[in-house]
Formats: C-alpha cells, sequence, structure tokens
C-alpha cells in the first residue's frame, strides 16, 4: 500500500486556504493520497513530508512565527534529510538570508535563512503596478505559466547552488536549491498546479528515502 | 479554480494590459484585486492617523494600515463633514513603512478615489465612516486598476458591492463605538443569508435562487456562485467596534478571514500591547489558552470607553445609498 504524504502548511497568516486547494487538487490530479496539515510553528517537522509557505506579509508571519521559538538547526537538518519546501511571495523571503526594500532599506524582519538568495521586497512596485503574465518555465515544460505578482518580491543575489527557474524583466523570479522551491509570483493563484504537482513528486521521493533509513 | 472570479461579464476599464518587452503584461485584473485581498487573510488590517502610528501597527504584526484623517470615535466626537485624509500623510506613512497601504474614500467620491490610486495607495476603502457623497450611487469601481473593500451589513449589501467591482467585504459594524455587537449582526446576518442559498443549491432549487437573488438585487451569477461555494465569493473581514483581543477570536470564529481595528487600538491607553494582542488573538483565535494569554495583554481599564449602538446620533451603518 502506498503511504499517505502529508503537507504541512504554515498557517499564520496569508492565503492558506488557496496553497491547501492547489495542493489537494495535485494529489488528485497524480492519484496520490495525502492530507494537509495546518501548521502554527515548525516545531513537528518529523511528521510531515512536505511544507509549504503562503504567500501573505512576510514581517507579520516572521514576528509570530519567531515568537514561538524556531529551531533553524532543526528545519536545516530536515532540508539537508531532503524535506520539500515550497514558498510563494511572502514564503520566498522567509526562506532567504537577506531581505531589503527600496523605500527603508534592509528591513529587520526575521527569516529563516535556509535559501541562499538576497531578496529586494516590492521589487514591482506598490499594488496598482501588481500584475500577471505569461513566464517560461522549461523547469515545468513547454506550456508557459502565469505569473500572478502582487506587490511581489524579487531575486537579487544567489548562491552557488542556487539554480534560476524563471525570469521576468531580467529579474530572477523562481529558483530551486535542491529541495526548496521559491517564486517571488503565487502559483496557488494560477490555477494551473504545476508547481504544487512537482512539489508531491518531492515529497512522494523524500518519503521513500525516510523509509529506507 | 483558484479563487472566485465573478461577476465574469463587466467592462473592465481598470484592467491595463501592456507589451513590455517580450511579455505581455495585465495590471489590475480581477486576479490581481482580488488576489491582494487574499494575501491580507488572517491578519490584522489597523487605522492610523500618522507616521508613528503605522510604525506601532507594523511592529505589532498589522498586514496593512488603513490611513484616516480622523479615526472613527473622533469623527463621532468633531461631527461636520469626514473627508479623505491629508495627501501628504498617506506618502509620509508609505515611505515609513514597507506593508501595504490602504485609504478611505467618501461613498460614491469618484474623484477622492481616482487621487488615491494616483497617489498610489494599495486599496481604497468606500467608506460609511467618512460622509457620503452621493446619496445614491456607489462607485463604479470595475474602472479602477487598485482593489477597492467596501462594507456591507448583510449579504445583499456585499454581492451588490462586489457586482459593483469591490475587491473584498467587511461588515459595517458601528465604528468609533468601541461595541462589537453590531459587527456580529452583521456576519451573523450574511451567515444566515449564504445558508439558505447554500441549502437552495444544494436542492437545485433553480426557482429558489433566483427569487432570493430578486430579495438580494443581485444577478443571478453572484447568486448562484455563493449557491456553490457557499460563503461569499470574495475575502470578508470584520470591521466595526472592534476593542479587544477577545473580540477579534470571536469574529474570526464567526467566519471572517480577518479583522479590521479602528479606533479600538489607538483610542485605548495601551495602543502598542493592544495592537499586538489583537493580532495574536486573530492568527491564534481557536485556541483559548493563547486568546487568553492574548487578553492578559491589555487592561481592560484603558479600553476605549464604549458607547451604546442604539441611542447614536450618528448611525454611520445607516447612511449611503439604499441600494
Amino acid at each position: 500500500m502506498n503511504p499517505i504524504l502529508k503537507v504541512g502548511i504554515l498557517s499564520i497568516q496569508g492565503d492558506i486556504e488557496e496553497n491547501s486547494n492547489a495542493i489537494k487538487e495535485s494529489f488528485e490530479e497524480l492519484e496520490i493520497e495525502g492530507t494537509v496539515i495546518y501548521m502554527k510553528d515548525l516545531h513537528d517537522l518529523d511528521e510531515i513530508d512536505g511544507l509549504i509557505i503562503p504567500g501573505g506579509e512576510s514581517t507579520v508571519i516572521g514576528m509570530l512565527l519567531f515568537l514561538q521559538g524556531v529551531q533553524p538547526d532543526l528545519i536545516r537538518k530536515k532540508i539537508q534529510e531532503g524535506l520539500p519546501i515550497l514558498g510563494t511571495c511572502a514564503g520566498l523571503i522567509l526562506l532567504s538570508n537577506k531581505a531589503y526594500d527600496k523605500t527603508i532599506g534592509e528591513t529587520k524582519q526575521a527569516l529563516l535563512k535556509v535559501l541562499d538568495v538576497t531578496i529586494e521586497r516590492n521589487a514591482f512596485g506598490r499594488q496598482h503596478e501588481s500584475f500577471e503574465s505569461e513566464l517560461d518555465i522549461p523547469y515545468l515544460g513547454e506550456r508557459r505559466f502565469n505569473g500572478v505578482f502582487i506587490r511581489g518580491p524579487a531575486i537579487t543575489e544567489i548562491g552557488n547552488n542556487v539554480e534560476i527557474i524563471a525570469e521576468y524583466d531580467k529579474k530572477i523570479v523562481a529558483v530551486r536549491q535542491n529541495n526548496i522551491l521559491g517564486t517571488s509570483f503565487h502559483p496557488e493563484l494560477a490555477n494551473d498546479n504545476r508547481f504544487h504537482i512537482n512539489l508531491v513528486k518531492l515529497m512522494a521521493e523524500y518519503n521513500r528515502s525516510k523509509k529506507r533509513k | 479554480m483558484a479563487i472566485s472570479l465573478i461577476p465574469s461579464n463587466r467592462k473592465m476599464k481598470g484592467q491595463k494590459v501592456s507589451t513590455e518587452g517580450d511579455n505581455k503584461v495585465v495590471r489590475g485584473s480581477i486576479l490581481v484585486k482580488r488576489g491582494f485581498a487574499h494575501m491580507q487573510k488572517h491578519g490584522v488590517i489597523m487605522d492610523v492617523t500618522n507616521v508613528e502610528q503605522a510604525q506601532i501597527a507594523e511592529e505589532a504584526g498589522a498586514v496593512a494600515v488603513m490611513v484616516l484623517d480622523k479615526l472613527p470615535y473622533d469623527v463621532r466626537k468633531a461631527g461636520g463633514v469626514a473627508r479623505t485624509a491629508g495627501v501628504r500623510t498617506i506618502e509620509e506613512i508609505m515611505n515609513a513603512v514597507s506593508i501595504p497601504i490602504m485609504a478611505k474614500c467618501r461613498i460614491g467620491h469618484y474623484s477622492e478615489a481616482k487621487m488615491l490610486e494616483t497617489c498610489a495607495v494599495d486599496m481604497i476603502d468606500e467608506s460609511e465612516v467618512l460622509t457620503p457623497a452621493d446619496e445614491e450611487n456607489h462607485i463604479w469601481k470595475w474602472e479602477f486598476t487598485t482593489p477597492f473593500v467596501n462594507g456591507a451589513k448583510n449579504l445583499g449589501e456585499a454581492l451588490r458591492r462586489i457586482e459593483e467591482g469591490a475587491s473584498m467585504i467587511r461588515t459595517k459594524g458601528e465604528p468609533g463605538t468601541g461595541n462589537v455587537a453590531e459587527a456580529v449582526n452583521h456576519i451573523r446576518k450574511l451567515n444566515k443569508e449564504i445558508r439558505l442559498l447554500r441549502a437552495a443549491y444544494l436542492d437545485n432549487d433553480y426557482q429558489e435562487i433566483i427569487k432570493l437573488a430578486r430579495d438580494y438585487m443581485v444577478s443571478m451569477e453572484v447568486a448562484l456562485e455563493v449557491g456553490k461555494l457557499g460563503r461569499l465569493p470574495i475575502v470578508n473581514f470584520a470591521a466595526g467596534g472592534i476593542t479587544t483581543p477577545a473580540d477579534a477570536s470571536f469574529l474570526m470564529k464567526l467566519g471572517c478571514d480577518g479583522v479590521f481595528v479602528g479606533s479600538g487600538i489607538f483610542k485605548s491607553e495601551d495602543p502598542s500591547l493592544r495592537a499586538k494582542a489583537v493580532v495574536l488573538a486573530t492568527t491564534f483565535y481557536d485556541n483559548e489558552k493563547e486568546v487568553l494569554e492574548a487578553q492578559k495583554m491589555v487592561d481592560e481599564k484603558k479600553s476605549l470607553i464604549g458607547l451604546d449602538t442604539k441611542n447614536l446620533e450618528l448611525r454611520m451603518q445607516e447612511r449611503g445609498p439604499s441600494v
């Protein structure tokens, strides 16, 4: 019998339910049994096969997450063991090493620092500049992907082991660092679940590797 | 479908399509406008009147700030005409905080709203807290690239605002009173009416759905969508009279997607602690221990002294166009 895959969604603030819908649809499409666990903190990473950090306000999610205590070493260990993570928009910012903002400089916000990138927040401007545009993302296949950017960040620097998976207007907007996926845009709003489907595939692999141990 | 895009047949002048390099870019689409509201979910949006308050709000964990000239409580006290906030104040706040900035315009006041859009606020609240500029018409919000939030006391109002292009709904409650009772009334009424549509939908009773749609003075299309989803098709926040962490938790329990706090924070005597406590109680609304801890952070003796909503000179929720 196949195992039931468990995906944790960090459920402090933001578009939690939208990510939940996208991942549930992905389970169905792949005919894999899976369940969603809503997590307010990151203490129990043993029980999950994958983690989603949703869109929202990164300052708010970060503050409330760190208020409950975060053990970065534990998270890093899980990531090294292969725990797959998808961070969208605010989620990408939280995973990053460093974040800054054009108007107020380096934001003194709490970050997990597990993804080796530097982020410029609100890189495309305020809400009236927010947009959708079809992106070429070879990682997902030939069909273009509708990138929904809402006060979106951009990635300005990447480490050696970070792979660029999408660019828009010469800015990096999606990256992969082994089992971590980060996007400036919101795949959960795109009505196209290919990012979430890839996460499920990574989760299945991780689950199998856990079993072998 | 990721998020509801109903109604689908409106002419959207606010949607701007352009080509930049090799990319076709769309701004102000329904998805981009409603998507913004979805990013506020489970959060607290706080009323502020100056930079200092905006910074306190940001540090306390507000997802956005709403800029006003006067807090609703002071609007009541001052009387006269309440208008949109000063542009300079809005700009100062924009330069001081990284979270989204919202601002209120008068109901029906197209030019005030256009001015706020040009000023680049992230969302416009067409609000009954300000003195309505048009007693007959709300703003036709499809002409804007910037998303709007509107107040509603019941399902009909909420759906009519959605038909006019609102991207987010909030209860009206009775602002500036420190009394949560009216917000509770409004969300309960809305929930009850949604249940009627949902039941009719599940029974495939289209005659009943169109009858309800006529009662609410809305199209069959949006009524059907509510029946299908069993909730409003767009994000719905609580607003009007929220004062304590327990108030916020209660409204979240009643099914609101997040909370607006107006006078409750900056008209109290313990604003920074209270702001943080309300954020905690909103995030952990279904965890009794956490709500208790949040409530411990505030001092009831420092709460805004509330007003009885039945004997008010000014019932803000009754203002503006009736349809």
